[in-house]
């Protein structure tokens, strides 16, 4: 049995490495059928192993909710390594905004299947009207120059209150509307259950990665001043901000039904793989598509040389802004996914010590490669969690505790032997960027260039 | 100045004073360039060069004192902002983007007028694809021009130091700047590289129309390309003129060698 399992989850973890290449290198196929065919097949070959037939599952109940896990984690730690290894800042903020996505998604949907739209409704109405206040001050300031940066902040600060109270009128006003339509919870009405349920789900993730994005927004634009170690602290100090926040929701905060400390219970399991591989397809798009670009350049150059890209006519302060943004945004969409697959959300989950768990993936991944990010958060969860945790507990109820040591000793190792991370700035398929080898068109015309070859 | 006096002026310079604490490091610096010049800013070590590059390109913010560049001031702009109106620069200890390659290191000069948004790169839109290929012919050209053809795919720290002050001055130029400052391009050469460097100077001075100013040590290269030199000791100017003027100058002969020095020469 033991040595079964040994094999079989060696054998899993190699056909995950194996898949996940698979996937990245579909996706680099020129056709854009290829493409889609070839993610639907690697959807499906998932789904497969996940649907029962009769007694028989290549994948039992344990296995899909690492696979689940994963791909949250996979989100937040891209949107980890898209500002700390491809932006040179170091954040341990992004857990915090994962909380943050949970609990604004898991908020929507409890809300909704309770016969209360206000959830959606303020949520919609805030994140909306407050990046059109933001974006709308933000173009204003850019006009007016020489704006401090706590003068700045304080009027973004004034926007989002007042998109805030907007929302939350909206909230009131519409709430009767929807009333009838959701029913209760024990009689869901027309608008709680089937496709409008999962609309309403899709929503929420979208929602919670825009509004974990907004905050960020806020947090970043005084914070990113500092240089890189500073604004490491600073974020830390946020995420431990946001976990306090969490214990006493119930308290201090308007939030009953999150249930402070004790946890909130009941939020309904609406992560299927098909959400949970569509958003973990769209973020790797998205970021792959923003790195190689002349944007993604920007954002490295800053992480190479600040004062050369500033030469080079590099607006820093607005691309570690960007970066810090787009990556909170798939923090808070990763938290979304988690939420609606584990059911509940107790505020320990969102610890800071927790929060170290992203950065010690991207480490072990690679700095700057998307590649290693991906490989290490489902290698990371399927080896710890579900091989060792299995192994350990076999030698007694007290040694899974022990990986807890194993695990920092082996990135010990790993920073010993291989301090740029397993795939260093190897990525794969989809992920390489585009090779320039030979001209598209013929050279122009060199009589006048002189001999400067070396 | 006395050269090229019907150009129409490019920078202007009045009353310039940075101070670091108590320390002056640049006082009462005063300049003109008109366009099309090729002049060279000279002086002994700490003598305030690179400090009057950094306060033109934006990086440091002056005490007192006026920048005119284009016509228009250059007070309260980003240093970033300061680059996209026409000033390019490359710096006395390279700093290229070692990671990144050598395409990529061109490539980033154009950010600023890729001519497509976040929104065409994220969505992938045939704007992006246009722009991009168009950028990157332009990028290698670029490299063709300075010989670097064949290794855009290199890291940047990988190459040879020769090529990587290239790479440095073709990533200022596909800034495309009116006016480049070159910080001591001659630093750490041999004598048949600053050979090459100096007509790459003069070739991309004539192909581009651009105007130059240039700090150096290596007085065989300002003394060569230089139409008109600026020296500086402690901060202020101690005398300008043309190449001839400045080498019989009493004044900066005591600057680099010390007092007395011009009498046993």
């Amino acid at each position: 049995m033991e040595f079964g399992f040994l094999v079989g989850s060696i054998v899993k973890i190699l056909a995950l490495l194996a898949y996940i290449y698979g996937i990245l290198w579909v996706m680099a196929q020129p056709s854009r059928w290829v493409k889609a065919g070839g993610l639907i097949v690697a959807f499906g070959v998932v789904q497969l192993g996940l649907t029962k037939f009769g007694n028989f599952q290549i994948l039992n109940s344990f296995d899909s909710g690492l696979l689940f896990q994963a791909s949250a984690m996979t989100m937040v730690a891209l949107g980890l390594n898209l500002i700390y290894g491809f932006n040179g800042q170091f954040s341990l903020g992004q857990w915090g905004f994962y909380g943050i996505g949970a609990y604004t998604a898991a908020d929507i949907t409890y809300r909704w299947v309770n016969g209360d739209a206000r959830g959606l409704v303020v949520i919609a109405v805030g994140t909306i009207l407050g990046a059109v206040i933001l974006t709308g001050i933000n173009k204003l300031l850019n006009q007016i120059r020489g704006v401090p940066v706590m003068s700045a902040f304080t009027l973004y600060l004034i926007g989002s209150i007042a998109a805030g109270y907007v929302a939350v009128m909206a909230g009131k006003l519409l709430f009767p509307v929807f009333q009838p339509l959701l029913g209760t919870n024990l009689e869901p009405g027309i608008l709680a259950t089937g496709i409008p349920l999962q609309v309403v789900f899709f929503l929420a993730v979208i929602l919670a990665g825009v509004f974990a994005a907004e905050i960020s927004f806020l947090l970043g634009v005084p914070v990113l001043t500092l240089g890189s170690d500073y604004f490491g602290i600073a974020t830390l100090g946020f995420t431990i901000v946001v976990n306090v926040l969490m214990v006493n929701s119930d308290t201090i905060l308007p939030f009953p039904e999150m249930k402070g400390g004790r946890g909130m219970v009941g939020i309904p399991k609406l992560t299927t793989w098909f959400w949970a591989f569509f958003f973990m397809i769209v973020v790797i798009v998205i970021m792959r598509n923003i790195l190689r670009s002349s944007t993604g350049r920007a954002i490295m150059s800053v992480r190479e040389d600040e004062t050369a890209a500033k030469a080079m006519g590099i607006d820093i302060a607005g691309s570690k802004l960007m970066s810090f943004i787009i990556g909170s945004l798939f923090a808070g969409m990763g938290g979304a996914i988690y939420a609606h697959f584990i059911g509940f959300l107790s505020p320990g989950s969102f610890d800071f010590l927790v929060g170290f768990n992203p950065l010690i993936i991207v480490v072990f991944g690679g700095l700057g490669s998307m590649t290693g990010t991906i490989a290490a958060s489902f290698g990371w969860l399927f080896f710890l969690e579900g091989l060792l945790r299995v192994l350990l507990g076999q030698m007694g109820t007290e040694a899974p505790t022990w990986r807890y040591v194993l695990y920092p000793l082996t990135l010990l190792l790993l920073m010993l032997i291989r301090p740029q991370g397993l795939l260093g700035t190897v990525e794969w398929g989809f992920l390489k960027a585009k090779e320039v080898l030979v001209r598209q068109k013929p050279k122009p015309a060199s009589t006048d260039t002189p001999a400067v070859q070396a | 100045m006395e050269n090229n006096t019907s150009s129409p002026t490019i920078l202007k310079v009045e009353g310039l004073t940075k101070y670091f604490g108590g320390l002056g490091a640049v006082q009462n610096f005063e300049m003109v360039l008109k366009q099309g010049d090729l002049n060279g800013l000279i002086g002994p070590n700490g003598a305030g060069k690179t400090t009057v590059f950094n306060l033109i390109t934006g990086i440091y913010v002056p005490t007192r004192g006026l920048i005119e560049f284009d016509g228009t001031s250059t007070a309260g702009r980003e240093p970033f902002e300061i680059t996209r109106s026409g000033i390019a620069r490359t710096f006395q200890n390279i700093r290229l983007f070692s990671n990144l390659s050598v395409l990529d290191n061109v490539r980033i000069a154009y950010h600023p007028h890729a001519g497509y948004s976040l929104t065409d790169s994220v969505l992938r839109t045939k704007r992006f694809y246009v722009k991009e290929d168009e950028l990157t012919e332009q990028a290698l050209d670029f490299l063709a021009i300075f010989g670097l053809e064949g290794i855009q795919n290199e890291l940047a720290k990988n190459l040879p130091y020769g090529q990587q002050r290239r790479v440095e001055i073709a990533r200022a130029l596909a800034a495309n700047p009116k006016l480049l400052l070159l910080d001591e391009p001659a630093a750490g050469m041999n004598p048949k590289e600053i050979i090459e460097l100096m007509d790459l100077i003069h070739f991309i001075h004539d192909r581009f129309n651009l105007t130059i100013l240039l700090i150096e040590h290596q007085m065989r290269v300002v003394m060569g390309i230089c139409r008109y030199i600026t020296v500086m000791d402690f901060g202020q100017v101690i005398a300008r003129g043309n190449p001839k003027e400045i080498q019989a100058n009493q004044r900066v002969v005591e600057a680099y060698l010390g007092k007395g020095a011009g009498h046993a020469a």
